[in-house]
């Protein structure tokens, strides 16, 4: 009913426009008025649909506990006497019988008889406080035009109305920005705590046991030390360390080459394609490491094990033959591809915002171009740099479809970039993906990484922000 | 090459030539280092151009074979004995088509109906529904031979594509030898057609990769975008505007946005928890609806597309605002009449580009459910739907070989809406952008 009194708003809103707009006209003809007819229309616009959507968003929010009060405030003893799991599942069955539809159990006694009269009261409470709601907000919308009616005259300041709703309007959508933080927060934490509730956060930062799989049934050996993330952690690291050294020195040099040597035409086709690279999506790297560059690492190592086995290598030749499709060096190595495009175009900016005057200096020195780059312009982009480095391992970090694709799920503590190795995203998506209670640690678990995550990356964020920050102002 | 590197006195001839001598090779060592210096450069580039084209020929590599598909016409006596006239639906086609098939060939079905099975495996469960349907239309048919065309299984197809080959030993194969030569066979009798697989954009997602679709995921991925941009650009260019034009500059607006910086920079699976715990477990919005997941794709790209909006606003130079203002405008009439219809290019630009951001983003919908097999097509917006990235994600994940060629092929479908999308952003630049 609520849906349906909607469009019946809009219409509202929309003649209260024309109506107020047109009595504007009418009362300012001659006169030198203030302000515009068409601002008078979207006053009165205003007025009409803001006070009838704070009605409605109020019963949206607050009609349930209202209904919920009302019916358990009439409710019959031996239903009240139930307790509140089986009340609810009754009111529940009452309020489909009142909607015409069978009940989803079959009650005893007291409850069977007591369900359609019940029902017939339920759906008589839903319909008085739908029709209760409905009549409120036409009631607002109409006292509100008649405000914005009954102050329609030549000196009546409508604009300052209008542009004081417009400025609102925007400030409210900046604060969504702000309170997507606050909600990202609470959200964490909130059911962080619930989790470290059950598991102690020491435990969780310095444990190396993790098998949530196994901390479901609370008499297993090993359940209570099961959610150590130290070898996600270093999974994570490990990961993050082999990205940054293909994406580091790569992006850096493409950079150097880009700014320093390339010329306009070469820095046109070279720039796009970069960007292209920076675009595809992170599940069509997973893809592509998973199906490709897995095989491809896999075969390259069990051949060169074969090789060596039997030699005075054996023993890493034996290892090397066993090695999976589903290496850390897969995923890091992937993941450093996908970071080049992203070290690149902040290091160019970076390097383009040292001033031309340092590079004629060296120059007029003698200085070949790389002898420029070495010593002059590195040392003064060095900040930058740093701080870009520090935003891409903050990718690395964060990163979460090449890894769960190509890296695995063991959870291991190692720094070999051959074995198979699980990161904090990994397990955020594994826990949440299958079906499962809401409320059991292993869920929860997922949000205490999410956490950790969410610190550790937002430190890295300002930490890098706040260097390159400095490093700007120091040269504009 | 400086003052300090002349010895004192007065040098001599055969110093002076030593002196350039060495000055001479020192040079050339150093232009040679220049040289390498340079070549690592090109290298890096090369790297990643040659990153770039590995990646797209791989996934072209093992995705085209995916836009084609082999149908079977099979023969098929509508056997009046077998075929429940009143629930054609219920006649085990698939069986009788192995049957009669096996007859042609002469060859006698075992106790455990080895030989039919075998048969069964060669063509696709779709040939019972076409089968059904046509009976259904026109029951005259029943006692009538008539050729039936469903799609070959996924692994015939791929056998007749040269996905599986001979050369495998059949132990390590999924056709034998025996269902190798049937195959061998019925293409010589022209019975094995080749042509586009249309059932790959017209059909949602299936179990069985020859009935396997995208379109049901590109409609849940529109859908989602639709809800993305219906809440993320309004409330991206308002957040923008009060930011630039309106918010009194100090601490409180400096913090928004140092606020906005990081948001942009909070890796995209924290959105996901932010969804799980905001929208389905406290709104208990529907999961895996493509509403929740509009909602937390706009919030992912609400701070891009302020960054974006902003820095076009900053880019209309002042004098445009102090004409408007000096001719006795308001600030907002400014603003609405003359700053922001010259800074729309830029801001439609930034909000293309993070749509198509929007749209390959995956971890956040694999936390809010988009994991699971919804087949069909969704047909509102709080349906359980699929969404591009993740059937890319759960056709990875699946044994059957032939989704292999498929997930190449539904990266190219998103790939391809990418481009177009971040051509329109390029176009638009392009042809508005104005330099003051």
């Amino acid at each position: 009913m609520t849906w349906f009194f909607l469009p019946i708003l809009i219409v509202a809103s929309i003649a209260a426009w024309f109506g107020a707009r047109g009595l504007a006209e009418r009362r300012q003809r001659g006169i030198h008025a203030h302000s515009r007819p068409a601002q008078f229309g979207a006053w009165a616009l205003i007025w009409t649909a803001v006070p009838a959507l704070v009605v409605l968003i109020a019963a949206a929010v607050f009609g349930p506990a209202i209904e919920g009060s009302l019916i358990m405030g009439g409710a019959p003893e031996a239903v009240s006497e139930l307790d509140p799991l089986r009340r609810g599942a009754f009111f529940g069955d009452a309020r489909a019988i009142g909607a015409g539809q069978p009940a989803t159990q079959i009650w005893p006694a007291p409850y069977a008889e007591l369900l359609p009269a019940e029902g017939a009261r339920v759906a008589g409470i839903g319909r008085m406080l739908d029709l209760g709601t409905v009549v409120l907000a036409a009631l607002a919308a109409l006292l509100g035009a008649l405000f914005v009616f009954s102050r329609i005259r030549p000196d009546m300041r409508a604009r300052n109305r209008v542009e004081g709703w417009v400025v609102a309007l925007l400030f409210v959508s900046s604060a969504v920005a702000v309170l997507t933080t606050v909600g990202i927060i609470a959200s964490l934490v909130f059911d962080s705590l619930r989790f470290f509730a059950s598991v102690p956060i020491f435990e969780f930062l310095f444990g190396t046991q993790w098998s949530p799989q196994t901390a479901i049934r609370a008499d297993q050996v090993g359940s209570t030390g099961a959610f150590g993330a130290l070898p996600l952690f270093a999974g994570t690291f490990l990961i993050m360390l082999i990205a940054m050294v293909v994406a580091a020195p790569v992006g850096l040099f493409a950079a150097i080459y880009l700014s320093e040597y390339a010329g306009p035409a070469f820095r046109a086709t070279v720039k796009p394609v970069l960007e292209v690279l920076a675009g595809v999506p992170t599940v069509v790297y997973g893809f592509f490491a998973a199906l490709t560059v897995g095989p491809a690492f896999r075969e390259f190592f069990n051949g060169l094990g074969a090789l060596l086995v039997g030699g005075p290598l054996d023993g890493i030749g034996q290892y090397l033959m066993l090695v999976q499709n589903q290496m850390a060096l897969v995923a890091g190595a992937v993941m450093g591809i996908m970071l080049i495009p992203f070290v690149s175009s902040l290091s160019d900016d970076i390097i383009n915002a040292v001033p031309q005057s340092l590079r004629d200096g060296s120059y007029a020195m003698g200085a070949t171009k790389s002898e420029t780059v070495k010593r002059v312009l590195l040392p003064a982009a060095l900040p930058g740099v740093a701080g870009a480095m520090l935003l891409a391992m903050s990718r690395a970090i964060g990163e979460t479809m090449i890894v769960t694709m190509a890296a695995g799920l063991a959870a291991r503590l190692t720094l070999n970039p051959l074995d198979t190795v699980t990161t904090v995203t990994v397990q955020i998506v594994t826990l949440l993906t299958g079906d499962q209670e809401f409320n059991s640690p292993k869920t929860l678990a997922a949000f205490g990484l999410g956490l950790t995550l969410f610190l550790v990356t937002l430190a890295l964020n300002i930490i890098a922000q706040r260097i390159v920050h400095t490093y700007r102002q120091q040269y504009d | 090459m400086t003052d300090a590197a002349i010895p004192p006195g007065k040098p001599t001839p055969a110093a002076g030539a030593e002196r350039t001598d060495r000055l001479r090779a020192g040079l050339k060592r150093r232009y040679a280092r220049e040289g390498r210096f340079k070549l690592y450069g090109l290298l890096a580039i090369g790297v990643a151009v040659g990153f770039l084209l590995l990646l797209l020929g791989r996934i072209f590599d093992q995705g085209h074979t995916a836009f084609y598909a082999h149908t079977l016409t099979v023969p098929v006596y509508m056997d009046p004995a077998r075929i429940d006239q009143a629930y054609p639906q219920g006649t085990n086609f698939e069986q009788l088509v192995a049957e009669q098939q096996l007859a042609r060939l002469g060859i006698a079905d075992d106790e455990q109906g080895t030989q039919s099975t075998a048969m069964r495996g060669l063509f696709s469960s779709e040939l019972k529904f076409v089968a059904a349907d046509l009976i259904r239309d026109r029951p005259a048919l029943i006692g009538e031979t008539v050729p039936i065309p469903a799609p070959l299984s996924d692994d015939a197809d791929l056998y007749f594509k040269g996905e599986i080959s001979r050369d495998t030993p059949a132990d390590q194969r999924r056709l034998s030898d025996q269902q190798l030569a049937w195959l061998d066979g019925m293409k010589a009798d022209g019975m094995v057609t080749s042509h586009f697989n249309s059932a790959l954009f017209t059909k949602g997602d299936s179990t069985e990769p020859e009935l396997a679709g995208v379109l049901g995921a590109v409609v849940g991925s529109a859908l989602m975008l639709l809800v993305t941009a219906l809440i993320a650009l309004p409330l991206g260019v308002g957040a923008a505007l009060y930011l630039e034009e309106f918010a009194p500059k100090g601490r409180i607006t400096n913090l928004i946005e140092v606020n906005i910086n990081n948001l942009a920079a909070v890796p995209s699976i924290i959105y996901g928890l932010l969804g799980l715990a905001l929208f389905i477990n406290w709104m208990h919005l529907p999961r895996a609806s493509p509403l929740v997941g509009g909602l937390v794709l706009a919030l992912m790209a609400l701070p891009t597309i302020i960054i974006a909006t902003r820095s076009s606003l900053k880019a209309v130079p002042p004098s445009i605002r102090e004409a408007a203002l000096a001719m006795g405008a308001s600030k907002t009439q400014t603003l609405f009449h003359h700053t922001l219809p010259l800074a729309m290019p830029g801001v439609m630009t930034g909000a293309i580009i993070s749509m198509a951001h929007a749209l390959g983003e995956t971890a956040p919908l694999l936390l809010i459910g988009m994991v699971s097999f919804v087949p069909g097509i969704p047909a509102g917006l709080s349906e359980p739907t699929g969404a591009l990235p993740s059937l890319i994600y759960i056709w990875e994940n699946a044994s059957e070989r032939a989704f292999h060629e498929r997930t190449a092929a539904a990266i190219m479908v998103l790939l391809a809406f990418m481009i177009v999308m971040n051509a329109a952003a390029v176009l638009l630049r392009r042809r508005f952008e104005r330099r003051w």
